[in-house]
Parts: C-alpha cells; structure tokens; sequence
C-alpha cells in the first residue's frame, strides 16, 4: 500500500474504560487488504474462544479497503462479531456512507471493546473520539427519531455516517440490526444486539480527507474506465431500474419465490408486491450509497391518514428491496402493497432484521395453525396475509411478554427446539433462510456459505442459469462453482466492492486498482488470497464449535418442488461433505 | 469578436439527486487526488435523507459577497460571475466562508485556504442524473 495511506490504521475504542488509542497495521492490511480480511483475522485475534457474543469480550469490528473513496462502488462497511443469533461468526456488510466516512475519517479499521455501564453513544471525529451520553435516546420508541436527534446534535451533514440500533438492539433480539442513514443496515446475525449489549445506542462518524494515489495519470484513465462500466452497463441496468425487488416477479413466474413458509413457491399476490408494481404506484424517491453512481435504493411513498382527525395525514418513505418483499410478503402471504410496506416500516422503527422477522413469523403463523402453541401463549391468532397481527407480533417479539415472544425473539433455530415444528423452521446454521427456493445450488449455498447468507455464493444464479439452459450439473460441478464463487467474493468484500458491481471489477481490473494504490498483487495471487480468507472465517467458525454434522437440512426444503424438481437429501449431504473437504484441505 | 467560452455552474433540479456525491469526488479528482479533501461543491442531506438533498456549490454571483469580506484582496472577480482566488495573497481567515450565503465556500485543512469552485464543470460530467448544468457564456476579449 501507499505510504502515509491511513488505510492501516485502527482505532481502538474502549467502552469500559472510555478509552480509545490508533494502533498501526500495515502488515496486515497489506497482506489482507481490509475488510472481510482483515476483519477476519482482527475477530481470531480479539475474540476470546467460546465467548458470550452478548458478553463484554465479544468485539465489534468494522473495517474498509484500500479502494473505498478512490473508486465508485467500494463504499460497503464489513462488520465482524460472534453473533447472539447462530452463536458463530457474525459478519454483516452496509452500505451508506459507513464505509466512505470511516475511511476519510482516515482510519482503515474500528474495533469496539469492553460494555459502557450507562447508554452512551460515540461521536468520532478525526483524531478525536467523544463518549456522549445516549440516556435520553435509549428506549426510544423509533429509530428514525434517534437519527434524527443525532443527527441535529453532531456536525458533518454529508459526510458522516450515524450507525445506530433502535429499541430490538437494547432489548438484545438475536437478529436486531444496526442502522445506517435511515435505509442501509448491517442486517444479519445481530449486530444489533452485540450494540445492545455494550449499552452503545449509535456511532457517529465523519470524514473528508484527501487520499494520494500513486500515479495520478493512471488514477483518472482507471476511474473514467470504472465509471463508465456502472454507469453504462446493462449489468447494472436491474440494480438502477426497478432495483432487487425486480425479482419478485422473476422467481414468483419460474415457481422458486418462497411462500407461506415455502409450502408454495408461487404466490397469487405476487404481482401486487413486484418491483413493477412498487416503481409504479409507490417509488417516490431513489437514493444511492456514498460514492455510487447507481442509486439502487428505492423509498416507497406511502400516505396514510390519522384515523383520529380528518385531513390529517403522514407520508412516509419506506425503503423496499427484494429480501423484504419476499420475508413479510410471500413468506407471510401478504400481497397489499401497503399493508407489506407498513411491516416493513415496523420493522426499521424497531430495528429488526426482516429476513428473520419474517421468516420467524411465517414460522410461528405455521406452528399456530399445526396447534404447537396455544392462542394463549400467542395472544392472538396468527393468520397469513392479516396484517394488523402480525405488526403487533412484530411489537410483541421485541417486548418479550412471556416465553412464547422470548423464543420468537432468539429466531426460528431456537423456537423450534422449544416448541417443536424443526421440519418447518427455515434456517440454516441458525440464521433465517433467504427468498429463493431455485434449486439445489441455492440451498448448498445456504448450508455450506460462511455466514448461511444468499450472499456468500449466490447459489440461485447456478439454479437459474442451468435451470434455463435445461442442465441438470453434477453436484461436484455445483460445488466447485460454489467454493469459487464464495472465495472470490473474499476478494470483492475484502476491497469492500459492492457485490452488485462483481460484473464491472473484474480481476483484471481490481488487480491494476490495486496497483494504484501501491499493491503488487497478480489475478492469481488474489484468487488464492480469496481462498485463505474464506478458510480464515471458517477457522473461527469450527474454533468456536460448528460442526458439519450439525448442519440441520429442514425438511420443508425437501417436500416443496423446486424448478429443478424435488432435492435429494443425499446429494445435498454429498455436496456438504465435498464442500467442506475443499475448505479443510 | 474575440473571446473565449467560459461556464458558470448550476443546479438544474435538485429533486434528481440520490445523493452520490461523485460530484464531489470528481471535484477532488482535479488534482490528482482519491478522497474528498478538496471540493469545491458538497451534498447534504435535507434533515435525513428521506426529504431529499442539498446541493452546496457556487453560483458565480455578479457581486459576489466573499469577495467584498477578503482583507487581503485575494479574491478577484472572475468574468459573468464568481471569484478567482489568487492564492499568495490568501492568509486564510476564512472570511469568505462566512460570508457566502450558500454556504459554497469549503475549507483545505492541509494548506488552511478556501477551496473555490472554479467552474470547470468536471462535477457536471460526473453526475449521472442532471442534476447539475453548466452554462457557457462568452466572455469579450477585446
């Protein structure tokens, strides 16, 4: 890396201590780059084995890359942790401005240890870290009002991030997620739990730097060629248009949208709730990350008025992707647009992951109906497409009123050994099943990803492009493409490249960005680097207890027909097992 | 009649804008740097970024305030509009920065000058949504 890059530095803070401290890390950022990579070794490091992920010692990690704030669309922030959900690896990345902020604040990496014994939040500016009291705002009833407060209270509009948990975080909800401007988050497996458990409501953090390169010649031609790609390019055309929530509409038509806790894979209301639909009647207004040109963010506009006082009314804007769609529209077979976009609403106001939420209640809705709990414990009746219930179960799994919510509120991997219902409990290696249902790839993908998210080797694409062409592929061949796919993706969220541009940064061209910035590092050499991170996050996963032979396949997946037909068990244990022998060699 | 074509920056509609700042970090570029250390146009949002965005950048006013504050007349009138800094003259009061009503004057904390948008249009050509235009007038040489 360039000399003088701050890219190498971390900033250490200590909330028990209310201390913080810069320590130099070339040697590492060089060798890992920065984000997935280096927080992996930064979490081996920091994290005692065996630890309570809502203990004290349970680090917060967030880190960036060398090309964040030199190159449009390397503007994700890669938080690593134990996570309260799985009770393994906790790796979520966000977009926003987190990421372009942290690094022109000029620090490559942040590392929050120890608990605050009072609410606080943390305000960082430059060289400078300041513990301010969050007394006021702890138990807030919504999180938009907590960013808003910051928001007024703290300098550098534009050019800073505020990343924050609402009332899900503080009441520790195993999958309660941290915020960033409003509409980005750092969704899955808890982080904002983690938040929660240090009694640390928000980081505030604000940047403008200047960064050297090191030709600068090289540097314009590099970005002209980059800008060109994402501006331009029928890639990325899905992303600009209609956004993730195209999908909708792409997996309802080919059968592999999960409904009504995957015992359908069509849903009749699924036109209602497309990206078509949404661009059409309620889109009123698009936003982008820092630093990205594309602006995939779309805010739904939904006008309700107050039932108590005629001619008055609220307008909204409520971000919608096609995770969400799919978590508290199909799994919960809710097809009114404007009914969905109110869960959705809830679910930011209360800072939940709606992955989760919604599978954990399509999951509840399902154990209800098969008489697994009682209308009692409940406190109402679950009904797929009723609403208003399933926004007070919403309200009721961050309360926790009995045990019932309790266990709603650890995820469907733990309410299932209570209250039974395993076979159609959706999750993977204890974190909620994401919405394609496409194939075997997909679900390989699931079990055998890192972080059992879509997003580790995004199976469905194999599912829906040998679905297409008519190929059923030997599962040796998924699996490699898998293992592939999963390693190279190292490369992109170590850079902290959005992987909607995983088409626009080729190796090619990563490997001269790179040179740019003063790394010396050939296509081969970071396929093989790829390769060595992803076995560093499974190193902390087996480290900290997984177990192959623990990975649970819910049966549902198999009863339910896929387009490539129904999955066979055995091949999917085959795919496991030569998945894993690829990560232990 | 000689003369040469000079612009004068401006903010088409602002309701296009997501908020991607490649503007500014197209202003940073000039120089030959990442980051956003030295532009001369910034975008907040509007009090969250669900009310939308401001743009700050320079308008090239006719009687430009910053300019009648400058103690040490470092601030030179450019031609239609706008302030030419001529840089030794700077001692970096920050006057100017006060006194713009857009609040379009930004701050180099490195060399402590004002960074003063010189409207070459780079953030007009970096914004993929129009959000900016850059309008040429001719200046008179004679």
């Amino acid at each position: 890396m360039i000399d003088g890059d701050p890219l190498s530095r971390v900033l250490y803070i200590d909330l028990t201590s209310r201390d913080f401290w810069v320590e130099d890390k070339t040697e590492l950022f060089e060798k890992y780059l920065g984000g997935s990579g280096v927080a992996s070794n930064l979490l081996l490091q920091e994290s005692p084995i065996g630890v309570d992920p809502l203990s004290p010692e349970n680090p917060i990690i967030i880190t960036v890359g060398p090309l964040c704030g030199v190159f449009p669309l390397a503007s994700k922030a890669v938080a690593m942790f134990k996570s309260p959900l799985t009770g393994n690896l906790g790796e979520s990345h966000a977009g926003g401005r987190s990421a372009v902020a942290i690094r022109l604040a000029g620090y490559g990496a942040i590392v929050v240890r120890g608990a605050s014994n009072i609410p606080v939040y943390l305000s960082i500016q430059g060289e400078r870290v300041y513990f301010r009291d969050a007394s006021a705002i702890w138990g807030m009833g919504s999180s938009y009002t907590v960013g808003r407060v910051i928001r007024e209270r703290e300098p550098g509009s534009g050019l800073r991030s505020i990343m924050r948990i609402g009332r899900a975080g503080e009441r520790l909800i195993s999958y309660a997620c941290v915020i960033t401007e409003t509409y980005r988050h750092f969704g899955r497996l808890g982080l904002g739990a983690v938040f929660g458990s240090k009694r640390l409501k928000a980081i505030m953090i604000a940047g403008d730097r200047r960064l050297k390169v090191k030709d600068p010649k090289s540097y314009r031609e590099a970005y002209r060629e980059i800008f060109e790609s994402v501006t331009k390019s029928p890639s990325m055309k899905k992303y600009h248009e209609l956004g993730t929530s195209m999908n909708v509409n792409v997996l309802n038509e080919s059968k592999s949208l999960p409904t009504r806790n995957l015992l359908k894979t069509s849903f009749e209301g699924g036109e209602e709730i497309s990206g078509e639909n949404f661009a059409a009647n309620y889109l009123g207004r698009r936003v982008a990350c820092s630093h990205c040109p594309v602006s995939c963010i779309h805010l739904a506009a939904l006008r309700e008025p107050y039932t108590s006082d005629p001619y008055f009314y609220k307008t909204s804007m409520i971000s919608y992707d096609y995770e969400l769609i799919y978590a508290l529209g199909s799994m919960l077979e809710v097809s009114d647009p404007r009914s969905l976009l109110r869960l959705l609403d809830e679910v930011e106001i209360q800072g939940l992951d709606a992955i989760s939420t919604g599978v954990t209640l399509a999951w509840a809705t399902e154990a209800q109906e098969k008489g697994l709990v009682s209308e009692n414990e409940v406190g109402m009746r679950l009904r797929w497409g009723d609403v208003e219930n399933y926004l007070e179960a919403i309200r009721m799994i961050v309360k926790q009123p009995n045990d019932f919510y309790k266990a709603l509120a650890r995820g469907v991997e733990y309410a299932s050994t209570i209250y039974g219902g395993k076979d159609f409990a959706l999750a993977y290696g204890g974190n909620e099943m994401p919405g394609y249902h496409t194939g075997p790839a997909c679900h390989l993908g699931f079990i055998t990803g890192a972080r059992h998210s879509h997003l580790d080797s995004a199976g469905y694409s194999i599912d829906q492009r040998t679905y297409t062409s008519k190929i059923e592929q030997p599962i040796e061949e998924t699996v490699n493409q898998l293992f592939e796919e999963e390693s190279w993706r190292q490369i992109l969220s170590s850079l902290v490249i959005c992987y909607f541009a995983r088409g626009n940064y080729t190796p090619d061209f990563i490997a001269k960005a790179l040179t740019i910035l003063g790394y010396n590092l050939n296509q081969e050499e970071l396929r093989r680097l790829g390769g060595e991170i992803l076995k560093l996050k499974n190193r902390f996963k087996f480290r900290e207890g997984f177990k192959i032979e623990n990975l649970r396949i819910p049966r549902r997946i198999l009863e339910t027909e896929t387009p490539h037909g129904r999955l066979d068990e055995d091949k999917l244990r085959r795919g496991i097992k030569l998945y894993y022998s690829k990560i232990l060699e | 009649m000689s003369g040469r074509v000079i612009g004068r920056i401006s903010v088409r509609d602002v309701n296009l804008c997501v908020g991607c700042q490649c503007c500014m970090f197209a202003c940073s570029r000039r120089f030959g740097d990442a980051g956003l250390g030295r532009s001369a146009i910034h975008v907040g949002s509007a009090g969250g970024v669900e009310r939308g965005f401001i743009v700050y950048v320079c308008r090239g006013c006719p009687d430009p305030p910053c300019m009648k504050v400058c103690p040490t007349d470092a601030l030179v009138k450019r031609p239609h509009g706008g302030v030419i800094l001529e840089r030794s003259r700077c001692i970096g009061c920050g006057s100017c920065v006060e006194a713009c009503t857009l609040r379009a004057i930004f701050w180099d904390r490195e060399k402590n000058k004002p960074i003063i948008c010189v409207h070459c249009g780079i953030c007009v050509s970096h914004c993929p949504y129009g959000v900016l235009k850059i309008e040429p007038t001719m200046v008179d040489e004679r």
